[in-house]
């Protein structure tokens, strides 16, 4: 077991929902859907976000996809037009969650 | 009845490149083209162009891509299918038809979908006890009933296929859902029927993977290294079966990539539950699909499920909810990250000076390059620059455009090395606050209607 950033083996994209994000994640073997799994709690991808993500973290599963999906409520400054932000539609976060470490 | 029908998406939001739709009419065989011109705030721009001159308020863009591809389009007999209609489909029906003249095109068929746009009754509405309330908060309409810009029904699939079956090869819409455009022909060909939940939602789940256009053939994507040839990337072909299976694929010889990854990358974009992936047609089980690479640049999805769509539309509302704007200036090292503190910190202290304040949650202050998108996980240390983003909200426009007059003084009256301030002084524009709702569907008749030219 090493500490690896998901960036080494998963996959990302994000984009927005009203005033949150929504940030899939998916990897390519069952091993690794598993670990995601058991690793990418609420808890732990709220921590990861703290700073960005001033809401509730709310997680699915999709086992087709080998996918999990987090909405992070309260994210994006307003969202929409609201936003001053300048990644007002959460287009990053998912490269941002692929920067979490776990145990691979 | 065909047993593959093609269908390619070439827009996938208003601003797209025209190079998705020209090159997807020319470079591959093509029974559909479904482009997509709108998003929220797209309505009440278009709303307010409408209120100056009623011959405006849909996507020009749209015409001026037939202007280049229809002798292409009537030639090959590819049918259109675009939500280009926005506030005003009966304007852009004209335009389209004064084109097809122009051009020496006679018999073409135009179609609209009308119905979608409920601004004019929400009063009507409001006393019949269809309340419209803030779908995120709960909030009563009539909060900000005299400030709303515009307000649409997301009209789903069938609208399409009948404006199909009334033989339309360009059908223009309002407020379509993204994914009708593509399940749409889908029904029109097989004959789907309300009540095909499976078929249904596999039209549904191919719409939602094209309906960001290159997103799904390799724009975006994470191992973005193994995407070849970005500069001719194709634009996604839906290859659909009567049986609700269907191919996600591109042109031969186009750039980009399709493979499972891709693919599913875009399902998850945008995406809530997604075991419960709401339209106005049915609701759609994402997690049933398998998902298969069946070629280079071909991948597969089945076994989809759906099930009844629910009673209501959906329905989005915009208002003008206060004013906004932001400036940036570039702020070069040594120092940089401190010295564009200082710099933000002057700005607001001055406009205190000057008895204008705002809250913090109205104010915006960014140090792009140090750490703004990946804020708290990613962070430079000591970025030889970056670049001072400031901005502000409020429900006061002369405090808003007095902001804007505070920024550029810093380039003379800052810290050194403050540069790059370009375009003049910001300026307040319009916030357009958005309100999803819920609508009966019994409130909502939708018309088709079709000329020639």
């Amino acid at each position: 077991m090493a500490r690896v950033k998901l960036k080494a083996f998963a996959f990302a994209r994000s984009g927005d929902k009203g005033d949150g994000s929504n940030v899939g994640i998916f990897v390519k073997t069952r091993a690794d859907f598993e670990l995601i799994r058991r690793q990418l709690t609420t808890d732990a991808v709220k921590r990861h976000f703290a700073a960005i993500c001033k809401g509730e973290v709310i997680r699915y599963e999709a086992e087709n996809m080998l996918a999990l999906n987090f909405i992070l409520r309260d994210s994006l400054g307003g969202g929409g037009s609201e936003s001053l932000k300048t990644d007002a539609q959460g287009k990053t976060h998912g490269l941002a969650l692929l920067e979490m470490e776990v145990e691979r | 009845m065909r047993d593959k029908v093609l269908i390619g998406y070439g827009q996938g939001f208003w601003g797209d490149s025209i190079l998705g739709p020209v090159r997807l009419v020319r470079e591959g065989p093509l029974h559909y083209l479904a482009l997509d011109y709108l998003a929220e705030v797209t309505m009440s721009i278009m709303q307010k162009l409408k209120g100056r001159n009623p011959k405006a308020g849909y996507a020009t863009d749209f015409v001026a891509m037939l202007d280049r591809t229809l002798p292409d389009i009537v030639g090959k007999g590819v049918r259109v299918i675009a939500n280009a209609g926005g506030v005003n489909p009966g304007a852009c029906l004209d335009a389209v038809l004064d084109l097809a003249r122009k051009k020496g095109i006679k018999g073409l068929k135009v179609g609209i979908i009308e119905g979608d746009d409920i601004q004019a009754r929400i009063p009507e509405l409001l006393q019949n006890g269809h309340g419209l309330a803030n779908m995120d908060d709960g909030r009563a309409l009539t909060s900000v009933q005299d400030r709303i810009l515009s307000a649409n029904v997301y009209i789903g699939a069938f609208a399409v296929a009948e404006c199909l079956a009334q033989g339309a090869q360009i059908v223009i819409g309002g407020r379509l859902t993204d994914p009708a455009l593509v399940a749409g022909p889908m029904i029109h060909e097989f004959g789907w029927q309300p009540g095909d939940w499976d078929k249904l939602a596999a039209g549904t789940m191919a719409g939602h993977i094209a309906e960001c256009g290159a997103q799904c053939t390799g724009g975006n994507y994470t191992n973005w290294r193994d995407v070849q040839d970005f500069v001719r990337i194709g634009y996604p072909v839906i290859e659909a079966s009567p049986d609700g299976t269907f191919v996600v694929t591109k042109h031969d010889g186009t750039g980009g990539l399709v493979n499972r990854e891709t693919v599913i990358s875009q399902l998850l974009y945008e995406m809530g539950d997604p075991r419960r992936y709401l339209g106005p047609d049915c609701t759609a089980d994402f997690t049933s699909a398998r998902i298969e690479e069946v070629g280079k640049d071909r991948v597969r999805l089945s076994g989809i499920r759906g099930g009844p769509a629910t009673d209501t539309y959906k329905v989005s509302i915009s208002y003008q909810n206060g004013f906004k704007t932001t400036g940036q200036l570039t702020v070069s090292g040594p120092d940089a990250v401190a010295k564009a503190k200082l710099c933000a910190d002057i700005v607001w202290g001055r406009l205190a000076l000057d008895g204008c304040t705002f809250e913090d949650h109205e104010k915006l202050v960014e140090i792009v390059g140090a750490g703004v998108c990946h804020a708290g996980i990613v962070e430079a240390k000591d970025p030889p620059e970056v670049v001072l983003r400031l901005g502000v909200k409020c429900n006061d426009e002369d405090k808003v455009d007095r902001f804007g007059m505070e920024i550029v003084p810093l380039v003379t009256s800052g810290p050194p090395g403050v540069t790059g301030f370009a375009g003049g002084r910001p300026k307040a524009t319009d916030i357009v606050g958005y309100w999803p709702a819920l609508l009966r569907k019994d409130q909502v008749k939708t018309r088709v209607r079709v000329e020639v030219s």
